[in-house]
């Protein structure tokens, strides 16, 4: 991350919008589905027909509890409220949103690193419908007309407000990421930020540290991680640039231009935005009671932070950076049970750690499919030296596209593993036949530890697990004899 | 502007001219200088009727957003049958590419 | 006389009188009297025929059709109607033809009822004379130069010119009690949830309710019987028990406990009071413990009315920009196809009310108005409750005057709004309100008696109104 000019601060609130992991809607039985043609999934109710009226998804309630529940959340009596303005991705053209009556009021997120970042409220809203801008030079803006499909219109969202208490570009990553997991880890989204399932708007200022807090900008279009880090950066530069020439941040709404890598003024800035909210009359009150919060509460599994120690727990000594890092991935995508299972059928820890962080994380659509007792037998082979990291990784690679047994499929790809005894007889020979090297190492010179590995590959036809081998080669040089 | 607070002059001020463009541009509606002039006197004689209301006092009373009682009104998570595209296109003053089709928007709208 | 919607369906259940012979003579009746009324936006002459087609031959079958059994119904042309042109009397709607049916059109249906054609209203029911109407004003049918009352003036017309026994409407601050005793017929607004709004093109959703027209007490009863009950469709639907309706129009009122509203009589124009006088005394004589409540909030709920319900109705009404359905007037970009679209599309009443509400809302002013009214809104309703710890049911004029001329108020909003003084209190407290014909002023025009009761009172309601419709003066016809 590059850092800020000495002497300043960057002060961040994110606003994340989750879209919940329903079958339908959040007010009609329309499928939320994301990738259908344009105006397949609609229904008088979500392209806000005349005549037609809402009722409220209790599935997506129920979602919107368990992030409270995450989060540390009070659920309490909510309300929905009509956030007005006009816009044509917005078929009522106004919102069904929660205003001063949020089902989820405070709460905190505690990143990896230690630091809490306080939240504010996550409250229940729809989605809007998508605009696609064409002819013209098909920005908003250059373009001469655009086309809306109403298939998102409706969709529930939780938008997940924090409190000003990021203050890096890395931070809020670390923050969306943590948020991610748990949003996933508690089934209310897929996750996937590439679809729009989580979308972000940051609240950017900049101050002397421990001065007041500053005029803040609003980013919006912030989909991917990356954006997010560059986005803040920009802005807060921006800022600092500004106020640095001794001139004043305007508060204002902004845009992220990712290809241009800027952010930009989105509305006019002379008229004041006036949502008139007011009670939505077609819907009436949410108060959840005590048990229906407790159901809730029941059936989260454990969280992100909670599944995470765990796999350090089982990794037993101190995690190196690198472990660390792979634990939080591994948690991240969901693997983590992999993981454990694995080492309940006897894989060893860092190994199933780093091979599922590594070679499972990057199928995702087969991780699902990897059965834990095949993986910890392939683990144990690699571990005890009858098959190369290098097979191991091929068998694997096996495993996740077709299933089967790790043992057949090393034998069909002519992988076969050297039998012990077998092995500890060419080695000897290899000693036997190279007396002065074997002398050097036994002396303990491991310079000539590489060549005599390669001596016993060479014999064997390369078969042989140069990890098996050294472990030998110490083994009897330990032994003294 | 919170809705749950009175304040202590609810007495509201007079509509003008000025107020009534602005409300009427928050609406997206135009109005003719005649029409302006018409609208401003025929509302503010009815805020002025409505005015009444500041001499209640309404100190406590919860705002009724609704004659019901009810809460807690739900319904099952399970798909419903959408329209047929056709069907919703037909309505639409302008279609592309199976999209409503509107002129361009300009990034000070909303 | 012409039947009674009940008579009507005894008599097609029974294969007496054919549906087809039904519905052909209520279409021929509007082929040849509205001209002079018009009370209908459109007629469905070839649907309705082809429906009550299929009633006889269901009736031929052996297979019970339902209680409305060939009943022809005028809709008001606020309700969704699949495939048929719904308007809400605006321009900005143009041809729409929405894709569903409103829920109380299924009901209807499904009680064997037939739809002859939609009715003519005031803009998004937003009056209260149907003379806001691109299609041009209704005429009352008892005197052509009068308004017949509004918001859903067509329907009470088609109903008091024989056209229809029976019809819908929708009801926010009193559309249709006030236009039943504008032209001489029962009008009911239920409790509020009692009767499923979906379809309803919305005009004050916390207060809107769809109910019905008859020429009789019990036929009303009827058609709100078909209507009612629970509908997953809305969320502001009661679950409870539908109240009974039929059972209770001949119970009559002995031992019942009304009150006469001081204020729903005391302030309206003489022969109005009068009449609503007479009505007390004729429950009086039929046994009801009858006596004089005064409930002094309901001199605010129309200033409290006309915040809320145009605030409500300016979110509702802004879904109408062109997008989607309806008109679309162009424009160089989105907003100012917008503006184009609606400066085109809504008539001034409406871009009234819009003005009005959003200003009530807008920022700076929402704890003044809004705010305020709904406070308001609850003191209306507690007067309410404390009378009903008292009384079973309240009685008072339905309206200040019988039907103005045509063209009386238009220039003056306020005055138009003061013609709902006697029935928005209910609508604002949620509770029923039917309005029964009770005599007529010197000029021979209707008077209409207003009866309240608690909400899901309507077993009281109907007993009162059936008590009422005997002891009615005789009708005096011109
Ligand atoms: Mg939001
Ligand atoms: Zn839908």
């Amino acid at each position: 991350m590059t850092g800020l000019p000495d002497g300043w601060e960057v002060v961040v609130g994110l606003e994340v919008h989750c879209e919940l992991a329903t079958a339908t809607k959040l007010f009609c039985g329309c499928a939320n589905a994301f990738g259908a043609e344009p105006n397949t999934n609609v229904c008088p109710v979500c392209l806000g027909l005349p005549g037609s009226l809402p009722v409220l998804n209790r599935r997506a309630v129920e979602l919107a509890m368990r992030i409270g529940v995450a989060l540390g959340a009070r659920i309490a009596p909510s309300v929905f409220h009509r956030k007005n303005y006009f816009y044509p991705d917005m078929p009522k053209d106004f919102q069904i949103s929660q205003y001063d009556a949020p089902i989820n009021r405070g709460g905190r997120l505690e990143l990896p690193d230690g630091t809490v970042v306080g939240i504010e409220r996550a409250h229940l809203e729809e989605d809007t419908g998508k605009t696609t801008h064409v002819g013209g030079t098909g920005r908003i803006g250059g373009a001469d007309r655009a086309l809306v499909d109403y298939n998102r219109a409706g969709v529930p969202l939780v938008e997940i407000v924090s409190a000003p208490d990021i203050r890096s570009a890395a931070q809020a990553r670390a923050y969306v990421a943590e948020l991610r997991a748990i949003l996933v880890a508690t089934g209310a989204s897929d996750g996937r930020m590439e679809e729009g399932s989580l979308r972000v708007d940051a609240n950017v200022s900049v101050r002397r540290p421990g001065g007041p807090l500053g005029t803040r900008c609003e980013i919006k279009n912030l989909n991917s991680m990356r954006s997010l880090g560059r986005a803040i950066e920009f802005e807060a530069a921006r800022q600092i640039a500004q106020c640095a020439a001794g001139g004043q941040v305007v508060q204002e709404t902004r845009h992220w231009d990712e290809d241009r890598g800027e952010t930009v003024p989105m509305r006019s800035k002379e008229e004041a935005e006036d949502y008139r909210y007011f009670p939505e009359p077609d819907l009436v009150p949410l108060e959840p009671d005590q048990r229906w919060q407790a159901e809730v509460a029941a059936s989260i599994g454990p969280l992100p932070a909670e599944r995470r120690v765990r796999l350090l727990h089982l990794l037993g000594a101190a995690p190196t950076p690198a472990q660390a890092e792979q634990v939080r991935s591994v948690v991240a995508s969901d693997l983590d049970a992999l993981v454990v299972a694995a080492c309940e059928h006897g894989a060893p820890a860092s190994l199933a750690l780093a091979r599922t962080a590594n070679e499972v994380a990057a199928e995702p659509s087969s991780a699902a499919r990897l059965d834990p007792a095949a993986f910890a037998t392939l683990l144990v082979l690699e571990a005890s030296g009858e098959l190369a990291t290098s097979q191991s990784k091929q068998v694997l690679a096996e495993l996740l596209a077709t299933g089967g047994d790790p043992a057949e499929i090393a034998r069909r790809l002519g992988f076969e593993p050297m039998d012990r005894g077998e092995l500890a007889g060419v080695i000897e020979q290899v000693i036997a036949e190279h007396p002065e090297d074997w002398a050097r190492f036994a002396g303990g010179e491991d310079k000539v530890r590489g060549p005599l590995i390669g001596a016993v590959r060479k014999a064997t036809g390369n078969k042989a697990d140069p990890a098996a081998v050294g472990r030998y080669l110490d083994e009897r040089r330990a032994r003294g004899s | 502007m919170t809705p749950g607070d009175t304040r202590p002059d609810p007495r509201p001020p007079a509509i003008g001219p000025e107020q009534v463009r602005h409300v009427a541009r928050l609406a997206r509606l135009r109005l003719s200088d005649e029409e302006l002039a018409r609208f401003t006197g025929q509302l503010a004689a009815v805020l002025d009727y409505a005015a009444e209301l500041a001499e209640l006092d309404v100190e406590g009373l919860e705002p009724m957003a609704h004659p019901l009682p009810l809460r807690n009104v739900l319904r099952s998570d399970e798909p419903r049958p959408p329209l047929r595209r056709d069907e919703v296109l037909e309505q639409a003053p302008a279609v592309e590419d199976g999209c409503f089709c509107v002129p361009r928007i300009l990034s000070g709208e909303g | 006389m012409s039947p009674t919607a009940l008579e009507l369906a005894a008599a097609v259940r029974t294969a007496e009188r054919s549906a087809r012979d039904a519905v052909a003579a209520s279409i021929e009746a509007i082929a040849a009297g509205d001209g002079a009324i018009h009370a209908f936006v459109e007629v469905l002459a070839d649907r309705a025929l082809a429906r009550a087609e299929q009633i006889d031959a269901a009736v031929a079958a052996g297979s019970d059709p339902g209680p409305l059994a060939g009943v022809p119904v005028a809709l008001k042309d606020n309700l969704c109607t699949r495939g048929v042109p719904t308007t809400c009397a605006s321009r900005i709607l143009g041809t729409w033809c929405p894709p569903y049916d409103a829920t109380v059109v299924e009901r209807l249906e499904r009680a064997g009822a037939v739809v002859v054609g939609k009715t003519n209203m005031d803009e998004f029911a937003m009056g209260s004379s149907t003379e806001n109407s691109c299609f041009g004003p209704t005429r009352n049918p008892r005197d052509h130069a009068r308004v017949p009352g509004g918001s859903s003036g067509g329907s009470a017309a088609a109903v008091a010119a024989g056209f229809v026994p029976l019809a819908l409407g929708s009801d926010t601050g009193g559309s249709i009690r006030q236009p039943a005793a504008f032209c001489g017929v029962v009008g009911v607004k239920p409790t509020y949830g009692l009767v499923s709004r979906y379809g309803l093109v919305a005009f004050a959703s916390s207060l809107d309710q769809i109910g019905p027209f008859a020429a009789t007490v019990a036929d009303a009863a009827a058609a709100l019987a078909a209507i009612a009950g629970h509908d997953e469709r809305d969320s502001t639907s009661l679950s409870d028990p539908v109240p009974e309706l039929a059972a209770a129009v001949g119970r009559g009122v002995l031992g019942r406990r009304i009150g006469v509203v001081k204020e729903l009589v005391d302030g309206v124009d003489r022969p109005v009071a009068a009449r609503a006088r007479e009505a007390a005394e004729a429950m009086a004589a039929a046994g009801a413990t009858v006596e004089e409540v005064s409930i002094p909030q309901l001199r605010y709920g129309l200033a409290a009315y006309y915040l809320l319900a145009p605030a409500e109705a300016s979110s509702n009404l802004a879904r109408f920009d062109g997008v989607r359905y309806g008109l679309r007037v162009d424009a160089p970009d989105a907003s100012a196809m917008n503006v184009a679209t609606r400066t085109e599309g809504f008539g001034a009443e409406v871009k009234r009310r819009i003005m009005l509400g959003t200003y009530a809302l807008s920022a700076g002013y929402y704890d003044a108005y809004y705010a305020r009214a709904q406070r308001v809104r609850t003191l209306v309703a507690q007067g309410f409750g404390r009378a009903f710890a008292t009384f079973d049911a309240l009685l008072g004029a339905t309206t200040p005057t019988t039907a103005f001329a045509l063209a009386e108020r238009t220039e003056n909003p306020l005055a138009m709004y003061l013609s709902d003084t006697c029935t928005v209190p209910a609508s604002l407290a949620g509770i029923p309100a039917i309005s029964v014909p009770f005599g007529a002023d010197p000029a021979g025009l209707p008077v209409g008696v207003q009866v309240m009761a608690p909400a899901l009172g309507e077993s009281t309601l109907f007993a009162v109104a059936g008590a009422l419709e005997r002891a009615a003066p005789p009708e005096r016809r011109p």
